[in-house]
């Protein structure tokens, strides 16, 4: 019996390639169906989707679904849902109309209090939900009405514009070129390359230690690969960019956003706890982890996430309209389950989020260029949900 | 007699590993037939090749039941034939009556539609034959567990069963309700019906059975005839481990300093019923490098008195002093309870003790992991030198720490429980049944862990149904009846009897 202790011990074995990527398939599942589809979508537009300007658009189109599914994405990981995120974007966009166009505040009073804003209707929600335990399902679908409501009212039924031009830039400026190229921005390209060399410094760390410490590593060869290829990405995208107008602001925005939320989920103790909390609530409690506090605060998150996503939206749109944000909370919800999150809490990865985000975007956009009705966008749409929660049910059995 | 049920050759296979190896078990018509092993010894893989669950073609060799081959497709085919099989989690649903129980996937209906006057006097009869007097409109919810056991066998009989099979039926029970149900299977022996029992109670086993066949590593050892020979717990075990064991509790010289813990004045009220007071004024101490034993029946107000304890997770009018190194601690919280040094590992670790999608390492840390991190942020490779240290250090056997604890076997996922409070690095840790379910090799390492951390110099209250255990581990024991601490023994005085006998006095007044 000795012997098999041992022997379970011991170090593990490096993996061979095909090993390794069969037991981590659903790692990089996501991403690949991420490339297949837009291969796909690049092959049948004639390449239309990898243009610049169109990359561009696909970036800002996406933007405030990729910045609410992070904050979806702890919601779901915490066991719970947030359906009124759709209508706090509509909510939040008016109130920044009324209060830049209507009652003359600056942007950045406006941006502020509007995120102040979103975090207390997070606030007032996680309060039901975390202290007196009503389904989050139920307090947010009250939400959702509520806001839905409010922004009816806030805006007397009508379309409130256009924003200070300091406010659109928001959605629609880019980062100033400080080398002065002459139609490339520099800049752009620079923070790539600076982005990509951040990045693979911090994976061959996370490696070396690793592997000092006898843990499961990939193999080296599939290690660079994957590196080469992230690099290779990130550096051809910003290239394009450069080529057209640069990084949009909001690209930027996103990329901290995201960069920030892979780190708390990843390696803090927060983000470790909510996943605790969303596994087994019981658990968490008897482990010490004020767990009422806990979804009180990511509810709180997601009400920032989503000020800050209907503050976006408006700027794009330079005006607020009733209708803002509506359906919104199905995309983003759709976006965090095509990525892996698990409906009954406990799973789901900042990464597969935006990767889900983004197969939505891809498709709404490939689509739209192909000229596809609204009418069949969303059939496919559906289908497609389905299909990858299935896939996710189906691999996790085996 | 006639064998009832003949399994030959049987071999099973999952992906790597061979669950079944050669397996034969011979169940004569009208035997209690027990059916022993280790965890993971192949029992219950052997139970499902029978009942269907694992379907004919995924094993190899042969079924005969009533004297002729089965080839079972499914459970229906099994079920067809009167055997039935009864799991350890039960299989009832809460929130439906004891009769839409017994009769669910087998309505008495026509044409679809429910004739609930015969459901209901049906129901009345097989309740009686199980010796409960519900009405069959009460809610499965507002059964204890022994009477929910006994509306699982009257399910049964109503499917006219042949042969009972019960997986773990007493694991749950106190010993009134063991004893009843025991009882019962007795009787249904007289009246021709076989059973074969799966239990880790050993007494229970020697009390009852006619045969017993001992599986380790999944092939069968023997099978001991107890109807012409005595066969006592000593000779199973050491079929199951396939070795004596001398002493099933580590020795260990006590060495005991001053008080520790104090606990004064202790009540706790119901968390609905505000008026029902469930722990009573309790006063209990702990003294260094001590080891105590709270004994008691089930419901007796044990794992209430601890949960309460610990940061007020169970109860509401929580009042008394809890005092550490002579101070009063604040335990309001259980994150106060954890910092002032008290630590509870609970008697249902699936519910209350581990996050069963996350892995070996991420539960070990989990009550403490500033002790990994620093400024909020983890860090990986200390907390993973934590986990592998554990992970060395109690035996916990798995592929890696990486491995998901859902996958680990009960004994090896209460080492995970232990390692996590071991880590929380308590002055005083409350061990709530902390070998339950867990096979006799496993129970010693526990044991061993237990008795590492006493010497240590830290505090160990440990509250166990099973009186054995007590007195082989403990070196005072109180004794708990309807919430209140009603005796307090030495080890050296203490005896099973002892134990009972104030139980019983207590309940008289």
């Amino acid at each position: 019996m000795d012997t098999r202790i041992a022997e379970d011990l011991r170090a593990p074995r490096q993996t061979s390639w095909l090993d390794f990527v069969r037991t981590h398939f659903r790692d990089y599942g996501m991403l690949l169906s991420l490339l297949v589809i837009m291969l796909f979508f690049q092959v049948v537009t004639d390449g239309t989707l990898l243009r610049p300007l169109n990359l561009t658009n696909l970036v800002l189109q996406n933007s405030y679904i990729v910045i609410m599914a992070l904050g979806m994405l702890l919601v779901i990981v915490a066991g719970h849902i947030d359906l009124s995120v759709g209508s706090i974007v509509g909510f939040v966009g008016g109130l920044a109309a009324m209060m830049m166009v209507r009652w003359g505040f600056d942007p950045v009073t406006t941006t502020i209090a509007c995120l102040v804003v979103g975090g207390l209707i997070g606030a007032a929600q996680g309060y039901w939900v975390a202290y007196f335990k009503v389904p989050s399902f139920i307090v947010t679908l009250a939400g959702m009405l509520v806001f839905k409501g409010l922004t009816l009212a806030l805006l007397g039924g009508m379309s409130v514009g256009p924003f200070p031009v300091g406010f659109q830039r928001l959605s629609s400026g880019f980062i100033p070129d400080l080398f002065g190229g002459e139609g490339f921005n520099y800049t752009s390209l620079f923070l790539g390359v600076v982005s990509v060399a951040v990045l693979i410094y911090f994976s061959f760390r996370t490696r070396a230690n690793q592997l000092k410490h006898a843990v499961e590593t990939a193999p080296f060869g599939l290690f660079l690969f994957k590196n080469a290829l992230l690099a290779g990405l990130v550096v051809a995208f910003c290239y394009l960019m450069a080529t057209y107008r640069g990084l949009p602001n909001v690209l930027v925005i996103m990329a901290v956003l995201i960069a920030l939320y892979a780190f708390v989920t990843n390696r803090t103790t927060i983000g470790r706890r909510i996943y605790a909390l969303g596994g087994n609530e019981k658990a968490a409690k008897l482990s010490g982890i004020k767990t009422e506090r806990l979804t009180f605060l990511t509810f709180v998150n997601m009400g920032v996430l989503a000020g800050l996503a209907g503050l976006i939206f408006a700027a794009r749109l330079n005006t607020a309209t009733p209708k803002a944000g509506l359906g919104f909370e199905l995309d983003v919800i759709a976006a965090v389950f095509i990525g892996g999150a698990s409906a009954t809490g406990g799973v789901g990865k900042v990464t597969g989020a935006v990767i889900g985000a983004f197969v939505m975007g891809v498709m709404n956009n490939g689509m739209s260029i192909l000229g596809i009705g609204i009418d069949y966008q969303q059939v496919i749409k559906g289908l497609v949900l389905l299909a990858a929660v299935s896939l996710d049910v189906y691999n996790r059995k085996k | 007699m006639n064998a009832i049920l003949e399994m030959r050759g049987i071999t099973k296979t999952f992906p790597g590993v061979k669950a079944l190896d050669n397996v034969n078990i011979t169940v004569k018509a009208g035997e209690i037939h027990a059916l022993v092993g280790e965890n993971g010894a192949g029992k219950s893989t052997l139970m499902k090749v029978l009942s269907g669950v694992y379907p004919y073609g995924t094993y190899s060799g042969d079924i005969y039941y009533e004297g002729e081959e089965r080839r079972f497709k499914g459970i229906a085919d099994s079920e067809k034939l009167g055997i039935i099989i009864i799991h350890q989690e039960l299989a009832l649903v809460p929130l439906l009556s004891i009769a839409e129980n017994i009769f669910l996937g087998n309505e008495q209906a026509e044409f679809g539609i429910i004739d609930w006057s015969t459901a209901f006097s049906r129901t009345k009869e097989l309740l009686k034959t199980v010796g409960l007097s519900e009405s069959p409109e009460t809610l499965v919810t507002n059964l204890g567990v022994g009477k929910q056991q006994l509306v699982e066998i009257a399910k049964a009989l109503s499917k006219k069963v042949k042969l009972l099979i019960l997986d773990e039926p007493t694991a749950s029970l106190n010993e009134k309700d063991s004893d009843a149900l025991l009882e019962l299977l007795l009787r249904f022996k007289e009246q021709g019906i076989s059973s074969i029992l799966i239990s880790h109670k050993l007494n229970e086993i020697s009390k009852v059975a006619d045969a017993i066949t001992v599986l380790r590593d999944g092939g069968t050892v023997e099978t001991l005839d107890c109807r012409s020979q005595d066969i006592g717990e000593d000779r199973i075990i050491r079929g199951m481990v396939g070795r004596t064991m001398e002493d099933r509790y580590p020795k260990r010289e006590p060495k005991i300093g001053e008080t520790i813990f104090q606990v004064e004045n202790w009540s706790a009220y119901h968390p609905l019923h505000a008026h029902v007071q469930v722990v009573k004024n309790v006063d209990l101490n702990i003294r260094r490098g001590e080891i105590v034993g709270i004994a008691g029946l089930m419901g007796a107000g044990r794992t209430e008195f601890a949960m309460s304890l610990f940061g007020r997770s169970y109860g509401q009018n929580i009042s008394g002093r809890v005092l550490l190194h002579g101070k009063e601690i604040d335990v309001s919280t259980v994150e106060r309870a954890v910092s002032n040094g008290i630590a509870y590992a609970t008697e249902d670790r699936k519910t209350y003790g581990l996050v069963l999608d996350e892995d070996i390492r991420k539960n070990i840390t989990l009550a403490r992991l500033g002790g990994v991190s620093k400024n909020l942020v983890i860090d990986d490779i200390q907390e993973l030198a934590v986990a592998n240290d554990f992970r060395k250090r109690l035996r916990i056997r798995s592929s890696s720490v990486f491995q998901q604890t859902v996958n680990l076997s009960g004994g090896n996922q209460q080492k995970v429980v232990l390692s996590k409070w071991l880590f929380a690095d308590p002055e005083i840790l409350i061990l709530d049944e902390p070998t339950r379910g867990i096979d006799v090799g496993a129970k010693y390492e526990i044991y061993t862990i237990i008795n590492r951390l006493a010497d240590s110099g830290k505090g160990v209250l440990m509250i166990s149904s099973e009186m054995p255990e007590l007195l082989g581990m403990c070196d005072r024991i109180y004794v708990m009846n309807e919430g209140a601490l009603i005796a307090e023994f030495d080890a050296a005085e203490a005896s099973q009897e002892k134990i009972m006998h104030a139980i019983v006095k207590s309940g008289r007044r």
